[in-house]
């Protein structure tokens, strides 16, 4: 019996290493902006082509940067969700169209409709860069000082919504 | 006059492989910096060698910015600042990385002690008749 003492441990082992290994998701890398200062950049705004948009405008206010692109389609997969949060909160989601193009981008908004208070236009994707994005969809949450709290890679659901993005925004802007 | 020709015929002829040896000299050097960097779309290739379009694009940008003077050091750094340690093929030794540069050497240390202290207990008492159950003399 003792003899299979040592085999069977190990094997228990390894066993708990490849459970770990399963529910670990290397997609999701740690963003070394968490606390740090949101990037600053000046874009002109998606259907305004005239006009721009950059972050210190919104200096002050907790707001919401969400990464899309008409050619993504795990976008398309978040953008109910994101329609139905954007007439829940009162803080102002932008939108940052990551190497689109601009008529795209606008159709997109007009067919699905826009949750976003407005949209820039990073058509080379140097902001998005800034940012560290690499995988669209993504979202970053804003405080008022201008720094990064959260960056969500992948669609924003509607449990994610519920359990993570209104929370932190109750209390950011009681903060 | 026509030293004058001679020296622009010259550089016509020089400047475009100046150019060529210079861009050469480049990629290189955008080769080098980008195998170093992991694509995180396709996180087990490097930016080099991936064809994602991040990658592409990310190789674009290190161009770029070698092209206007920046080192070696400055094009990965501003990669870290935005992505994270995670974009290095080889990271840094910190207290967040000793197990990962260290845990291996620990593990073949304890192996080894492991293998040794068997050895010993073994020599000690040579155990006799184990092989000459199955080989009767």
């Amino acid at each position: 019996m003792k003899r299979y003492a040592i085999p069977f441990g190990i094997f228990a082992i390894l066993l708990v290493f490849l459970g770990i290994g399963l529910r670990l998701k290397p997609q999701e890398v740690p963003s070394p902006f968490i606390g740090k200062p949101a990037p600053a950049f000046t874009l002109t705004r998606l259907e305004q082509a005239d006009k721009t948009f950059s972050p210190q405008e919104l200096r002050g206010k907790v707001w919401l940067l969400n990464v899309w692109a008409s050619w993504c389609t795990s976008c398309r997969a978040e953008h109910p969700a994101l329609v139905a949060f954007a007439k829940q909160v009162t803080v102002p989601i932008v939108g940052l169209n990551y190497m689109d193009a601009r008529e795209d981008g606008s159709r997109w908004l007009d067919k699905l409709g826009n949750p976003y208070a407005l949209s820039v236009f990073d058509s080379d994707g140097k902001v998005g860069t800034d940012y560290g994005v690499y995988g669209v969809p993504e979202t970053f949450v804003i405080d008022r000082r201008g720094n990064i709290r959260l960056k969500l890679t992948g669609p924003v659901t509607p449990e994610i919504i519920k359990n993570t993005l209104l929370p932190l925004i109750r209390e950011l802007d009681h903060a | 006059m026509r030293d004058r020709v001679a020296t622009l015929l010259l550089w016509a002829a020089l400047a475009p492989a100046a150019a060529q040896t210079a861009d050469a000299a480049l990629d290189r050097r955008v080769e080098r910096v980008t195998a170093e960097l992991r694509c995180l779309v396709c996180q087990n290739q490097t930016i080099a060698d991936s064809h994602a379009e991040l990658a592409v694009m990310l190789k674009r940008q290190v161009r770029d910015m070698l092209a206007h003077g920046a080192s070696d050091r400055q094009a990965v750094d501003f990669m870290v600042q935005r992505y994270g340690d995670f974009v290095l093929y080889r990271p840094p030794v910190k207290a967040a990385t000793w197990l990962l540069w260290f845990g291996p050497f620990a593990l073949l240390l304890a192996g080894l002690a492991l293998l040794f202290a068997r050895l010993r207990a073994r020599l000690r008492e040579p155990d006799d008749d184990a092989f000459n159950e199955e080989f009767p003399a």
